[in-house]
């Protein structure tokens, strides 16, 4: 039996087929799709908090208007893919917890401090730049419920990064604090976007596996020379400059070189350490522990409606 | 103190500060909801308020005619020009307390909404459609929770009461039309008093909820002429603090 | 008591004439929550008139072991199908 339904695994993973979740797997590819999924999802919640801080100061209302809309999509997409993890048998309530708890881990890059409204708009350009080149290729994941997950975000992710370019841009036709404001994000987040791909495909471990299971569709170093491929126009439409002295179109390789990022600090960061992951974690455990009477309370209420029936 | 002389113009900013104050509120609890799909409810909400002061500061705008934009009635003014009632201004405190301040202000806004669709201001009637059906679903959803926690469970029971304690004394400025409101409404610019159907409908809502409204309590109002509670303060400094920094700058 | 919401699937009815279709899934305490809920979540750009929300726990799969004993057989009935008749050319409409 478990021969057979390997063997039929094997042949709809090699006919690029889709599996469901009523299908039998290989533990470890459920484990890793829980795993990458949910961290896809904490992230997705986590990063509700640096932009989300910025609602309430919003420079015009036009722009708040965007931003909830914006950290409001975040919410959902975090729903989206918390639905796509519990399909898998896992729930949600457990993957909270296990975000919680530290044993499941979220995008670093949320880990970075958000200290002025261009930030907002680096967020916006750079980082969800990056999540959809990570994430366009996950449409065709193997797993049909994350790559289905994957279709209605990549669909509403193109306007938050609309919306970071626009912001950078109003500010670098501003005035030369704005212009210097937004040069500063910059500063600060292309690094940690550069990073985001994940360690260089020498050091990256699940790398093959996962390309043969069609989880992941190119490599850490591949996307990441797309986005900075792609990047690197606008930053000069922008007029800003990106901070890396050796940055140069190759046009024998017909891409762009660009230095190596900072793996140390990469690692400080995966590690969660500091005062600003604490906090995250901090807001995301208050949320849910203050919540848990409302819970409650709803469930004691739907129950009597119940019996009442 | 309400120094705008135009009695539609007050009107008009009365209800762009009601919407933008309570969307401002509802936007803090962003990231911080009893779970995921209320942190979507909330954001919806706060949005569509958002939107609704919106259109009636642009349309304040015109009605001053000097040229202000949206952002001016919002970034450039302070507290003592916002003209929102005292309840919307009210910090949210837990999440009961939060519906209660929304479920109040929702049955009154819906009320409002309804009897403005027959406005004659055309600009008024038009956006009176569109923000009855949001805050119809707004009420809807408040409500629900309304119900929910008072009827839930001891703890949720005994916050919902505690809520409506503590703000009951900021609810019937709500239905208190300011004076200038007189005339509008003779002109039909305004629509009918919506006092009596409001009480009906919150004493409906707070028995289903098994909750009991408040007796003998002092009314707090001056919110709709400009005197507000110390909150309005530490939320406009918040709301304005980037705009402020850059005078004349565009985003 | 266990607080932790029941999950509900999601169907919309994203024009009229068409039929709900599943599109995810929400967690709500009773029906009236997860319609809310799905509203919220579903329809932030205007993808849908109309909305179902059904318990996960009451749907009822067929077993993908079942695949072939359930589907195959139907391969091997081409006639089902209009194509697989041949007509006289002056057939014009059929």
């Amino acid at each position: 039996m478990t021969i057979h339904a390997q063997q039929r695994f094997d042949s709809l993973i090699e006919a690029d087929e889709r599996i469901e979740p009523d299908d039998w797997m290989p533990e470890e590819y459920r484990q890793t799709l829980v795993r990458q999924i949910a961290q896809h999802a904490h992230s997705e919640i986590i990063g509700m908090q640096p932009e989300g801080a910025w609602i309430s100061r919003a420079p015009s209302l036009h722009r708040k208007a965007i931003l909830i809309a914006k950290v409001q999509d975040e919410a959902g997409h975090g729903l989206y893919l918390y639905g796509a993890a519990e399909s898998l048998g896992t729930t949600r309530a457990e993957l909270l917890d296990r975000l919680h708890t530290r044993r499941q881990k979220y995008s670093s890059i949320f880990n970075y401090p958000t200290p002025t409204w261009a930030d907002v708009g680096a967020i916006g350009w750079l980082v969800d730049g990056a999540a959809i080149a990570n994430q366009v290729p996950l449409c065709r994941c193997s797993f049909g419920p994350y790559g289905r997950a994957m279709v209605r975000i990549c669909k509403e992710e193109s306007f938050h990064q609309r919306q970071g370019f626009q912001i950078l841009l109003r500010l670098t036709e501003g005035t030369a604090e704005q212009k210097q404001m937004a040069q500063e994000a910059l500063n600060r987040w292309w690094w940690p976007s550069v990073m985001m791909f994940g360690p260089p495909d020498s050091e990256s471990v699940h790398n093959a596996r996962n390309m043969a299971w069609g989880i992941k569709r190119f490599t850490n170093d591949e996307l990441r020379q797309g986005f900075v491929d792609m990047t690197v126009p606008q930053a000069e439409l922008l007029g800003l400059t990106i901070p890396d002295p050796e940055l140069r179109w190759n046009d024998e390789r017909g891409h762009y070189d660009f230095g190596e990022p900072d793996w140390e600090e990469f690692a400080r960061m995966v590690r969660g350490e500091g005062d600003l992951p604490e906090q995250r974690l901090r807001v995301r455990r208050e949320a849910h522990e203050n919540g848990a009477w409302v819970r409650e309370a709803a469930a004691a209420y739907a129950a009597r409606q119940r019996q009442a029936a | 103190m309400n120094t705008v002389a135009d009695p539609l113009l007050a009107h008009v900013l009365r209800h762009g500060d009601r919407a933008l104050v309570l969307s401002q509120r509802l936007g803090q609890w962003i990231t911080h909801a009893p779970e995921l799909e209320e942190d979507m409810a909330l954001a919806n909400i706060s949005l569509d308020l958002l939107g609704q002061a919106r259109h009636l500061y642009t349309y304040a705008g015109e009605l001053e005619g000097q040229g202000h934009d949206e952002d001016h009635f919002a970034y450039w003014r302070t507290s003592t020009e916002f003209l929102n009632p005292l309840l919307v201004e009210q910090p949210n405190g837990d999440f009961a307390h939060t519906m209660i301040r929304q479920v109040l202000h929702d049955h009154a806004a819906l009320l409002y909404w309804q009897s403005m669709t027959t406005s004659r201001d055309q600009t008024l009637a038009a956006l009176a459609v569109r923000a009855r059906n949001e805050t119809e679903f707004h009420l809807r959803h408040c409500r629900g929770w309304v119900v929910r926690l008072g009827d839930g469970t001891d703890e949720s029971h005994r916050r919902a009461q505690a809520g409506l304690d503590a703000l009951w004394p900021y609810a019937e400025e709500l239905i208190t039309a300011p004076a200038d409101d007189a005339a509008l409404r003779s002109d039909g610019l305004i629509g009918d008093d919506i006092a009596d159907a409001w009480r009906a409908d919150v004493a409906a809502t707070m028995a289903e909820a098994t909750l009991t409204l408040p007796v003998g309590v002092t009314a707090q109002s001056g919110g709709w002429t400009g005197h507000h509670s110390e909150h309005l303060e530490g939320l406009l400094q918040e709301l304005q603090e980037v705009a402020s920094a850059f005078p004349g700058a565009k985003w | 008591m266990n607080a932790d919401w029941p999950r509900w699937e999601v169907f919309l009815r994203a024009r009229r004439g068409l039929s709900h279709t599943h599109v995810g899934s929400v967690h709500a305490a009773d029906g009236e929550t997860a319609l809310q809920a799905g509203r919220d979540l579903f329809t932030r750009r205007q993808e849908g008139i109309s909305l179902w929300v059904v318990p996960s726990e009451q749907v009822v799969a067929s077993d993908p072991d079942d695949q072939d004993s359930l589907f195959e057989p139907a391969d091997d009935k081409s006639f089902r199908f209009p194509t697989s008749f041949e007509l006289p050319s002056e057939v014009d409409q059929m």
